[in-house]
């Protein structure tokens, strides 16, 4: 028997039903994981090309702001702070578009798995995944978009079109996902079990087990990072940024520069200390997250058991080297940064493996549905 | 579906709902205006110290105190919602891989949805009143977070010796 025949064999029985070309498992599959590896890679290249530069520029118009205070210049101060203003939101736009883009990924992944128990036609389950994919895209480029369109023919005072159609795109995402509840809760209600027999949810493999545990231990460590986090520095940070400024702002009043200056510099070392907490907790468990759901996708990825295996083992080992080392960034400075951007890119690596395999999958299910319907003809 | 599996999936659903729809109001009718106030107070605050107006400096910087606290915590519930949402969907499809009694997966399972749902509410409740009860509900609501988590990864781990 040729190894076409074998992997047409391998992979018909457990997924035609559920995984047939263009159906709604796998366009959500498929497309959760498109948007996961954009939104990671767009991550990365914020994080090496402009996470840093930004944070200088912030700092940077603080410090003129400041000193055009202590200056008696209230015109200059209050355009340092207006520039201030700028950069925050050309950063807050870029991390709330990594976000978004990763986070509808992994909605996407979650519906794909539940698609057995919505209790919908295939044909209607389709057209809510085209939906909720079309909302899943437009709001993060809606978002990135912010900056750039500002308030340009907006018919708002405070909100542009880029703001417009970002929501418009969440509300679809929204409209899509209650539409799935919708259908789960009515498959739920007629008191039905699990409708077909799931390779996804029946899948035991060594992969799938590596990911699922490693997943759940990176989300309960992100949780127990948190809860200190919140326990012992959140509401000290909170404390601080607000006397940090004050000292500044009364430095300036007093046409003290050494305090101005020296507020400036606690001030920039507070920044960087809760951005690396707060990216420590959060990419924990996202990681953890991603790592569980590619644990359901593993009967789908033909790739070999052994290098299931490797890209399970790499994917983890990014994960907990991504926050592992932003969290020393503060005292390694850049060599730790440096080692956590090779964590995010082993994640990205290893996810992109996996869509691979997930490719090749469909495509020995395409092929086997072509040589059935040749035979049948 | 079991009673447990059921109570995470659709509990799961409706909390990335909630937090969809919370982030949605956000986005439109309090985003923009906190982040102007923010930097409005900031501006007010460096104007006032260049004109030698320290009670001014101060008391706009008091403002802006209680914006950046409202601000971070509108974020930090729209964000934990929906992760804490995925993460009970996820749970809940992996349920039957746990080797526990029915009874006590029925147990985690509400303690996780009432917890998920409880703590990023304390933390909104912190909006409104800086007291310890908003703080004592976040508080004792990611404990129980926590706990169930605790419960069901130990859970994960009696079925995978039994494997």
């Amino acid at each position: 028997m040729s190894a076409l025949h074998k992997g047409l064999e391998r992979a018909a029985p457990v997924s035609a039903e559920a995984f047939g070309p263009m159906g709604a498992r796998r366009l959500l599959a498929l497309g959760g994981i498109g948007l996961i590896l954009v939104g990671m890679l767009f991550g990365d290249i914020f994080a090496v090309f402009v996470l840093h530069q930004n944070a200088a520029r912030v700092g940077e118009s603080l410090a003129a702001a400041a000193h055009a205070a202590v200056a008696g210049d209230s015109r200059a101060a209050g355009a340092g702070i207006q520039s201030v203003g700028g950069f925050l939101e050309n950063r807050g736009t870029k991390v709330d578009t990594h976000v978004h883009m990763v986070a509808f990924g992994y909605l996407a992944l979650m519906l794909a798995i539940l698609q057995p128990w919505v209790a919908f036609g295939e044909g209607a389950k389709t057209k809510i995944a085209w939906i909720f994919l079309f909302g899943a895209w437009l709001l993060p480029v809606g978002v990135f978009l912010i900056h750039y369109v500002g308030l340009a023919y907006s018919p708002l005072k405070a909100i542009g079109w880029a703001s417009i159609f970002a929501d418009c795109g969440g509300a679809l995402v929204l409209v899509a996902t209650l539409a799935y509840l919708f259908g789960i809760a009515k498959r739920a209600r007629a008191g039905e079990r699990e409708p077909w027999s799931d390779s996804l949810l029946g899948d035991r493999s060594a992969a799938g087990r590596i990911l699922l545990a490693g997943g759940l231990v990176l989300v309960l460590l992100g949780f127990l990072h948190g809860a200190y986090y919140a326990g012992f520095d959140l509401y000290k940070h909170e404390a601080a940024d607000y006397s940090i400024l004050s000292e500044m702002a009364a430095g300036a009043a007093s046409k003290d520069v050494a305090a101005v200056d020296a507020a400036l510099g606690k001030y920039g070392a507070l920044g960087g200390e809760k951005a690396v907490n707060i990216a420590t907790h959060a990419h924990a468990i996202e990681f953890g997250l991603l790592a569980m759901m590619l644990a359901f996708f593993q009967p789908y990825v033909s790739l070999r058991e052994s290098w299931k295996k490797r890209w399970a083992w790499v994917l983890l080992i990014g994960s907990l080297a991504l926050p592992v080392f932003v969290l020393l960034e503060l005292n390694l400075g850049l060599l730790a940064g440096g080692i956590a951007d090779v964590g995010g890119l082993l994640v990205i690596v290893a996810l992109l493996a996996m869509w691979i395999g997930i490719l090749r999958h469909t495509g020995e299910i395409d092929a086997g549905a072509r040589v059935t319907g040749g035979a049948q003809a | 579906m079991s009673a447990a599996r059921r109570l995470l999936i659709l509990g799961g659903i409706a909390l990335a709902l909630l937090g969809m729809g919370y982030g949605m109001w956000y986005a439109i009718f309090a985003e923009h205006q906190e982040l102007d106030g923010i930097g409005g107070a900031l501006a007010t605050s460096f104007g006032a110290a260049a004109q030698r107006n320290p009670a001014g400096a101060d008391s706009a910087m008091q403002q802006y105190r209680e914006l950046k606290y409202t601000y971070d915590r509108h974020v930090d519930v729209h964000g934990h919602w929906i992760g804490l949402a995925m993460l009970l969907i996820l749970l809940g499809i992996a349920f039957d891989r746990m080797a526990l009694g029915e009874n006590l997966k029925l147990l985690l399972a509400a303690g996780l949805l009432v917890g998920s749902l409880l703590f990023p509410f304390g933390v909104l409740l912190q909006t409104f009143s800086h007291g310890p009860g908003p703080r004592g509900l976040a508080v004792g609501g990611s404990a129980l977070v926590i706990v169930s988590l605790a419960g069901m990864t130990a859970g994960f781990a009696r079925a995978q010796r039994g494997n």
